[in-house]
């Protein structure tokens, strides 16, 4: 041996009585066997976590010079909002920075949203995966309020008045409403009290859950490990070491493998952040390049595309009950469309966990499902009209009754035998 | 039955129907021509940044469309001393508001901030800003075809003439002015250009550093893959 691998073996050895490094590199790469028949829909986990330590980097530089004031300064524009252009121009590559950070927002939601449909595809989120899915799910919420309260931060027209028509509806809630809501802002209005504590959010209270949810969510994973595109579990065939038959070491196998997703990935992303920033004013609202004026309400308040489905289904409630306003129940509904997901768990009754085994039942379910989520997620794009309301009054029930009916259609659906082995479908 | 289907695949197509939007003349290219923005530089200077400030662009900033600092201080530097400053304007923002009833806004990013679904800011600003009318019923005794009883006067009067606004919501030349409606057609153009570029100058850099990278990212593809393969060739 020579004198070099002696001398780092001894830092190791050093390091690994103190420190389970060896184990833990071990037990989540080297000897973590993942199933090895994995397909297109499970680069999607390992994107979002590049995705997160992008928005950590390049949101650490915008903190350097980014001012949450909503002061006018002597040009009569918002500090915060200049703030944004002087990254923009004056701070060296401080453009690129902020494309990547504000294309980034939206890249977390997309690859979250494939990451999430993958999980439903498979049936990810079933027995012994629950816990996996209850953690996955509160960092979906803790990625909407990420990114609700970074888009204030500009202070654009858009960031403004989104921020009061979101915190409005608290004030909806009988009785605690409007208290509540005045509470959350700090002001009668957003104001700088409300973009000074939505930066706090923003920066450091809700990326610090964030990460520790994602600790929790990888550790859970790796404990009960990877289902797979079959929905059988990989662990019930294993050789004599213990070590399962289709089963692989994640590193180096997929770390290879996801290096080519990873490169793909940024491969669009570059397109966007390089020849198209504002993506048709779908990433980068139009409107929020006006700096954010109370007197002024746009015509149209359009939430960015990762909220409109919810946003649609919160406009598609429009019968008062209980003699309590539409507007509250629409919160509530908005509310239950989010957290309905998180039950999925327990709502599939299904003898079987992958979409290739499963049933026409549920095929036709999911379809519909998918159907009606991107019809409201558009329809939350555009104003509302009698017939949108209409439309998407009946997709919000598809919606719900996807989630609601599903113990009834999964347990009578005519499901295929699973294979004892893997297969490369 | 049919009947039925029909209906079920129309109701979207009527929901999701947009309303005619307002019609924009398509404003000409200017990006890559140095010579057309430099000139829409000196009318922003000439004609905007009295009431209009751009307090975002520094005035060197003018050596992305191929000016130089003694270019800018000799010919443009109107409003400040240093050419390192932004162009900010010496009128009060609170008397404006008095003179116009509105203060007038800040232009850096206004091509940016008037995209809409109808059209590009650009498109938006070289429409807006060949639509003046006469309008005795304003306090200007100008109106707009674009922006509706707009604070704003029309600054390039004597440049464009008199348009009238006709029954048929369509402008006629009254009385021409200095130049020609195809020159001046072309000098709003400059303008617009100008301010489409001021509005993100790193655009046309943005575009070309993404060539490169795509490129980079090409041939990093191309290892990563061959990597993946001769890893995996032996997983069956």
């Amino acid at each position: 041996m020579s004198k070099m691998t002696s001398l780092l073996k001894g830092t190791l050895n050093w390091v690994d009585e103190r420190f389970p490094l060896t184990s833990l590199w071990k037990e989540h790469l080297a000897e973590y066997y993942a199933p090895k028949n994995f397909n297109f829909w499970y680069f999607f986990g390992s994107l979002a976590l590049l995705v997160l330590v992008l928005q950590i980097v390049t949101g650490i530089v915008l903190t350097m010079h980014f001012k949450p004031d909503a002061s006018l300064n002597a040009s009569g524009v918002p500090v915060a909002f200049a703030s944004v252009e002087y990254i923009m121009r004056d701070v060296p590559w401080g453009w690129l920075i902020r494309y990547m950070h504000s294309t980034g927002a939206s890249a977390f939601f997309f690859v979250v949203y494939m990451h999430m449909f993958r999980g439903m595809l498979y049936g990810s989120y079933r027995k012994p995966r629950e816990l996996i899915w209850i953690f996955g799910m509160i960092i979906f919420l803790c990625l909407m309020a990420e990114a609700f309260f970074g888009y204030l931060l500009p202070w654009g027209q858009m960031s403004f008045w989104g921020a009061q028509v979101i915190v409005n509806l608290f004030s909806a809630i009988p009785f605690i409403g409007p208290d509540l809501s005045l509470w959350l802002r700090g002001d009668y209005v957003v104001g700088d009290a409300t973009l000074n504590r939505f930066f706090a959010f923003h920066v450091i209270a809700v990326p610090m859950v964030l990460l520790g949810l994602v600790a929790a969510h990888v550790i859970a994973l790796h404990e009960v490990g990877s289902n797979n595109p079959d929905g059988i579990e990989i662990k019930k065939k294993k050789d004599a070491q213990g070590i399962p038959l289709d089963g692989i070491p994640f590193h180096p196998y997929y770390t290879v493998k996801d290096i080519v997703g990873v490169v793909v990935f940024l491969m669009v992303f570059s397109v966007i952040v390089f020849f198209m920033p504002e993506f048709g004013g779908y990433f980068l609202e139009y409107n929020n390049f006006f700096p954010a004026d109370p007197l002024v309400t746009p015509l149209h308040i359009a939430p960015v595309w990762y909220f409109t489905p919810y946003y649609s289904i919160l406009r598609a409630v429009t019968y008062p009950l209980f003699g309590i306003d539409a507007k509250f129940w629409g919160v509530v509904a908005m509310g239950a469309s989010t957290l309905i997901i998180a039950l999925l768990p327990w709502l599939d009754r299904s003898p079987v966990k992958s979409i290739r085994y499963r049933g026409p039942l549920y095929k036709g379910f999911l379809a519909a499902f998918v159907v009606s989520f991107l019809i409201l997620g558009y329809l939350g794009m555009l104003g509302p009209t009698p017939l949108r309301t209409i439309v998407a009054q009946i997709c919000s029930v598809i919606y719900f009754a996807f989630f609601l009916l599903m113990p009834i259609y999964s347990s009578l659906d005519r499901c295929q035998p699973e294979p004892d082995r893997v297969s490369w479908k | 039955m049919k009947k039925l289907l029909t209906a079920i695949l129309f109701v979207p197509v009527l929901a999701f129907a947009a309303g005619a939007e307002l019609h924009l003349d398509r404003a000409p290219d200017r990006a890559n021509d140095t010579a057309a923005l430099q000139n829409g530089a000196k009318i922003f200077v000439n004609y905007c940044l009295n009431c209009h400030s751009a307090s975002y662009m520094r005035y060197n900033r003018l050596k992305d469309i191929g000016l130089s600092d003694p270019q800018i201080r000799e010919n443009l530097l109107f409003t400040a001393d240093k050419v390192g400053e932004p162009m900010k304007i010496a009128m009060q923002r609170a008397e404006a508001k008095a003179w116009f009833g509105v203060a007038p806004p800040d232009l850096t990013i206004i091509a940016r901030a008037r995209a809409s679904e109808s059209g590009s800011g650009a498109d938006w600003l070289y429409t807006y800003l060949r639509g003046f009318y006469r309008d005795e019923s304003r306090p200007t005794g100008w109106n707009n075809a674009v922006f509706a009883n707009v604070g704003m006067p029309h600054v390039l009067w004597e440049l464009q003439g008199d348009q009238l606004m006709g029954e048929d919501h369509k402008l006629t030349l009254a009385k021409p002015g200095k130049l020609k409606p195809q020159e001046f057609d072309a000098l709003v153009g400059d303008l617009v250009g100008y301010l489409k570029y001021m509005g993100e100058p790193v655009a046309e850099f943005r575009k070309q550093l993404g060539v490169i990278v795509l490129i980079f990212l090409a041939v990093i593809f191309v290892f990563a893959y061959a990597l993946k393969r001769e890893y995996w060739k032996d997983i069956h």
